[in-house]
């Protein structure tokens, strides 16, 4: 049971539910950047939640080798088995030398195939995630690689996954600190006033924000500290880094703020050049 | 110590010095997930789970005994070598000695697997990380910055001086160790 990698689109990446509590060790957590979208694909195909599925940006072409089913969440792009539309967000089947193609997204940013059984990658640390900081797990996809797939069960009957409805601004909820007592207030005003612009620069490892850079009121250097999927970490040139799934253990910047851990999700979806703002809950 | 906000999953011990911050994590590690910083630790949980936690826990005192000693055999032969002897005011032999000299301890473990930060050495081995990192620094290398020492894992970009290598295997995720040097660990630098 396997699929073969036609065209591998730019960084698409197997990822299921990350590796936990290894921060002791230096292992981030990474794991799928929209768990929510993880999830969704997985429960409809029957899956175990967590199951290894693709991550990609699109451009992605895998051919069937085996009859699969499948079915693609999150970001939303044209999605086609041998050139014929099929539905986002719903258990499709794939015969033997069908191709699926998911074309380059058009609303959020990353989508998720997942493939009935998951797919087969060989664990490290317990875990088939694809770290882009620590390079653990398997390599990005190159065409022609060969991707196996477990034995999948019963494909539950499910409703369709209803398709991101967001385009326009997004609005994270964020705890202020540990280190806000490190900016001006006004830094820490305009941090959740202003909207900021989602770089191009970002990545798994950090969401990066442009705007007006962010005046600190202590100077000093900060000893290295633990930070999460969620920690707004402000460089020495003011700017925000918002951390995604791939974020170093540690880090030698002030955090300004945490996003709430379930608006991490909807940080997976956003493309470069859309606006962001922040709202303080605590 | 204070307890600093950190999200909703997680709250941040903030203590006065490293040996505070391992104290708290020795008395947490069994309970909690957490994560030692240089004057930190992070506990993984529900904000007010963490918080109660911690009120109903006291720090250990960090007792060195308790730790397993790991002998790493360097080639001091790093590229800056004569600049870390120049920003010490020591010769080669001299920062060799230093080096060798005292046992060193991992404070903590981050930036990439099994990239420990060692702290309590010589203290004249502080010196300035280099101005520009190198975006390539080769596996095993042996490197010093500000109060710490460590060992690059694997060959990664980094900015600290380099005085030595090591053929010993830091990061090995087949392992079922995967880092040699974890937090606690005593460090003894020998010559090659």
């Amino acid at each position: 049971m396997t699929f073969v990698v036609e065209r591998p689109g730019p960084g698409s990446l197997v990822q299921d539910r990350g590796r936990s509590a290894m921060g002791h060790l230096g292992v981030s957590p990474s794991g799928a950047f929209d768990r929510v979208a993880l999830r969704q694909a997985n429960t409809l195909l029957g899956n175990h939640p967590g199951a290894p599925a693709v991550e990609t940006y699109g451009d992605l072409v895998l051919r069937a080798e085996a009859p699969h089913v499948i079915a693609v969440t999150g970001a939303i792009g044209p999605i086609t088995i041998d050139g014929r539309p099929v539905a986002y967000g719903r258990a499709v089947r794939i015969g033997t030398g069908q191709r699926l193609a998911i074309g380059p997204v058009t609303l959020g940013l990353r989508a998720y195939v997942g493939v009935g059984g998951g797919i087969a990658a060989p664990l490290e640390l317990g875990s088939a995630s694809v770290d882009t900081l620590s390079a653990l797990g398997p390599a990005p996809f190159r065409a022609g690689d060969v991707v196996p797939t477990a034995a999948g069960g019963p494909v539950p009957d499910l409703e369709d996954v209803l398709p991101l409805g967001r385009s326009g601004d997004l609005t994270l909820d964020v705890v202020l600190g540990p280190r806000d007592d490190w900016f001006t207030p006004a830094a820490v005003r305009r941090l959740l006033e202003d909207a900021w612009q989602v770089s191009p620069a970002s990545s798994r490892v950090g969401v990066r924000l442009d705007g007006a850079a962010l005046e600190r009121s202590v100077h000093g250097e900060l000893p290295s500290e633990p930070v999460v999927r969620g920690s707004v970490q402000v460089t020495a040139g003011g700017q925000p880094v918002i951390f995604g799934p791939d974020h170093p253990v540690t880090g030698g910047y002030p955090v300004i703020a945490v996003v709430v851990d379930a608006h991490t999700d909807l940080l997976a979806q956003a493309r470069p050049g859309r606006t962001l703002r922040f709202t303080r809950v605590a | 110590m204070n307890i600093l906000p950190c999200g909703d999953g997680a709250v941040l011990i903030d203590c006065a010095s490293l040996a505070e911050a391992q104290g708290w994590f020795a008395a947490l590690d069994d309970r909690a997930e957490v994560v030692l910083g240089a004057r930190t630790v992070l506990v993984r949980g529900e904000p007010d789970a963490c918080r109660a936690l911690i009120g109903r826990t006291r720090p250990e005192p960090v007792v060195a005994e308790k730790s397993r000693t790991i002998e790493v055999p360097v080639t001091y032969d790093g590229d800056d070598l004569a600049e870390v002897a120049d920003l010490t005011g020591l010769t080669v032999e001299e920062v060799v000695a230093a080096h060798t000299g005292t046992p060193w301890t991992v404070a903590f473990t981050g930036f990439a697997p099994g990239f420990s930060y060692l702290v309590g050495g010589d203290p004249r081995l502080h010196v300035p990380r280099r101005a520009s990192p190198r975006s390539r620094v080769p596996c095993g290398a042996v490197g010093l910055a500000g109060e710490f020492s460590g060992v690059y894992p694997r060959e990664s970009p980094g900015g600290w001086q380099l005085i030595g290598r090591t053929a010993l295997s830091m990061w090995d995720s087949s392992r079922d160790q995967p880092a040699l040097l974890v937090a606690g660990t005593s460090v003894r630098f020998v010559t090659a």
